[in-house]
């Protein structure tokens, strides 16, 4: 496996709370606590300095989601970005969604590089002319200008959530995409912002009967009629839109048996799925749980087919960590384009990759102390037990406010996108 | 960071020699003796620790909705590994002092059936407001939370059992999700929990009667609200 390179871009601004290449990997987008939208795009490569990869900069920077008040409650409504998906491009402008825990929007991004020059009733500084000065007409013309990119909110998708939304999914079909809460999902058509329909609803009768949320969701990359979605007891369930309206009734069902050598009071808390993602292919879905990464076949409900401890040293500490609350951190999960290897973060801003093909696994640290631009990470190892060598880190030692919960992998290329608290980090394989 | 309440220690002698300490020694999964039988008793400090989590993750604003479920599983797998009841298979070697668990038992009953009953309420009551008609809306018409069907999406079929036509969900979808549970005596002594219905019902009962009649009052308010829209007015309206 290639050690990547690494190029830093500190936000300063507020905690990142998502992050998100867009189809093509040209743009990535980052959410942030404070409602904000950054996106940076990546540098056209020159003829003339091939050996250097395109860096991503700032493309643009909006306000995404002000803090709201909702006056029947009397709740405060975050404005913090819980998610950003973008839409395949379609033509010149791009597309995202974001939401925070009640309302998704969609934003337009554009480009304005052109403006009219040569009014006829309007001077250069925009000032009405006299039109009984005016004795000759002329046509205006567009003159190139300065590149001005703008984000405009195009529809707003309101007041169809009670609870906080986790989720959003682009469909397949380029013509839906669904929005989830902790217990219910709904279907929007992106034409249509004053209804959505409810495909999935765990709401109990009683309250009081209520055991389980939903915890994340999304569209099969390819079947526009399946999704899958996880709960806090670390089932996943497959439907199908085309059986029925309502998909309280899964297709499939996929859930691991517990190991009975494993159990404690907290075997429930972590296996909690935090995240669940579609591999590019469709075969398979990847679920993150507190503990492991656990890639599953559709065609296998009973057990995953491969499973991959993140860092397994927490186990006998996870008292503590749930004293503390660490154990109810979501941690996100990706795949790399081609599906061969996936990555997680963990504590200490350390984030893990694993190789489905050669196994092999490699853990790796997000910060600026330990490295400088351009160059090569150096793999980190945790220290269990017993004597700790030199680069070890102790246990101990770990720093749990220091946690990677969000990562991107470029769809096709060796780029990864990785949030540190408030900062992006952005690393690229090296080029030899 | 981690909590210096933590015993635990890291060598595999010292594990050896806390086997039998009243505190920890269950929550090492590669100790012998948890490997062959499942937790047996929880620390008191473990089922406090919960308990605290509970009440303030219901003091919340708006509650996490996945905190609170997953803390108050734990809380009643902690409350049923106390409680010994037929099903469960027996305790071995239980580390807590005889006089001890008995105290145990009897303050974790009344805390745990008060903190739950009150605070799942609690929630049933946020729920309850909640599915009020909306007065916000960012753009349209007022949204209902789940749509009914609008004309031109074709061959979907919308006409599920429980979700229907606008007609259906307008009024009765209203009050879907207030919950009335609130008004049922059987709140106050959950059978379901093996507990025992007693002296907590006193304490529970006295701090529940102010916001009863609020609610009361605020749900009578939205019934006759909306009822006045529906009925044509008659005489004496």
């Amino acid at each position: 496996m290639n050690y990547p390179d690494e190029s830093t871009y500190g936000t300063k601004a507020d905690i990142i709370s998502t992050v998100e290449f867009n189809h093509t990997g040209e743009l990535l987008a980052t959410g942030d606590k404070g409602g904000r939208v950054v996106i940076f795009q990546r540098e056209q490569e020159s003829k003339n300095q091939v050996h250097r990869r395109g860096e991503y900069n700032v493309y643009s920077t909006f306000q995404s989601h002000e803090p709201e008040f909702d006056y029947l409650k009397s709740l405060e409504i975050e404005e913090k970005i819980n998610k950003i998906r973008w839409l395949p491009q379609q033509n010149a402008a791009y597309f995202l969604l974001s939401t925070n825990d009640k309302t998704v929007k969609l934003w337009k991004v554009s480009e304005r590089d052109k403006r009219p020059e040569g009014y006829n009733l309007k001077d250069e500084e925009g000032r009405l002319r006299d039109p009984a000065t005016i004795t000759t007409l002329r046509v205006p013309v567009l003159r190139p200008m300065d590149l001005m990119v703008e984000a405009t909110p195009r529809r707003v998708f309101a007041n169809a959530h009670t609870y906080h939304i986790n989720s959003i999914s682009v469909n397949s079909d380029y013509e839906t995409y669904m929005s989830a809460d902790d217990l219910r999902i709904n279907l929007w058509n992106f034409e249509i912002t004053n209804q959505s329909f409810n495909i999935v609803d765990i709401k109990p009768a009683n309250m009081e009967e209520l055991t389980e949320v939903i915890t994340a969701a999304e569209f099969h990359p390819h079947h526009c009629n399946t999704f899958v979605y996880s709960s806090s007891k670390g089932t996943i369930r497959l439907c199908d839109m085309r059986a029925s309206a309502l998909c309280d009734r899964h297709t499939k069902f996929f859930e691991e048996p517990e190991d009975p050598s494993n159990r404690s009071f907290f075997s429930e808390i972590i296996s909690s799925i935090s995240d669940v993602k579609f591999s590019h292919s469709g075969r398979y879905i990847m679920t993150r749980d507190y503990l492991t990464v656990k890639v599953w076949d559709l065609n296998m409900e009973n057990r995953p087919i491969e499973t991959y401890q993140v860092h397994d040293y927490l186990r006998s500490k996870l008292c503590s960590l749930y004293e503390n609350d660490c154990i109810f951190d979501k941690f996100e999960c990706v795949w790399n384009g081609s599906d061969s290897v996936i990555m997680t973060g963990s504590y200490n801003n350390f984030f893990r990759m694993f190789d489905r093909n050669t196994k092999r696994d490699v853990t790796l640290e997000a910060s600026r102390e330990n490295s400088k631009p351009r160059a090569i990470l150096k793999p980190r190892k945790v220290c269990v037990g017993g004597k700790r060598r030199k680069d070890e880190i102790s246990v101990d030692s770990l720093d749990f406010s220091k946690k990677i919960l969000h990562t991107a992998w470029h769809p096709s290329e060796n780029i990864i996108a990785v949030a540190a608290t408030n900062n992006l980090y952005i690393f690229q394989d090296k080029v030899n | 960071m981690l909590s210096k309440g933590l015993k635990r220690k890291r060598e595999e002698e010292e594990e050896e020699k806390e086997a039998l300490a009243v505190d920890a020694w269950w929550l090492d999964p590669s100790h012998p003796a948890v490997a062959q039988a499942p937790p047996a008793v929880a620390s008191s400090s473990l089922f406090d620790l919960s308990v605290l989590k509970l009440h303030h993750s219901l003091r919340q604003s708006e509650p996490d909705l996945r905190h609170l479920v997953l803390v108050v599983n734990t809380l009643r797998r902690i409350q049923a590994s106390m409680v010994p009841t037929a099903s469960l298979p027996p305790v071995p070697s239980v580390p807590a002092a005889p006089g001890m668990a008995d105290n145990l038992l009897a303050s974790s009953d009344a805390a745990l059936s008060a903190s739950m009953a009150s605070l799942l309420e609690d929630l049933s009551h946020i729920e309850g407001l909640s599915q009020a008609p909306q007065p916000l809306a960012d753009e349209g018409p007022p949204g209902r939370p789940t749509g009914g069907a609008p004309p031109g999406l074709g061959a979907l079929d919308l006409l599920g059992p429980a979700t229907g036509c606008l007609l259906d969900d307008g009024l009765e979808g209203l009050f879907e999700d207030i919950d009335t549970s609130m008004y049922d005596s059987e709140l106050w002594a959950p059978a379901s929990e093996g507990l025992k219905p007693g002296p907590e019902d006193g304490p529970v009962k006295e701090q529940a009667p102010e916001l009863d009649e609020a609610e009361l009052d605020y749900l009578m308010d939205v019934l006759v609200g909306t009822q006045a829209l529906e009925r044509p007015p008659g005489p004496g309206r």
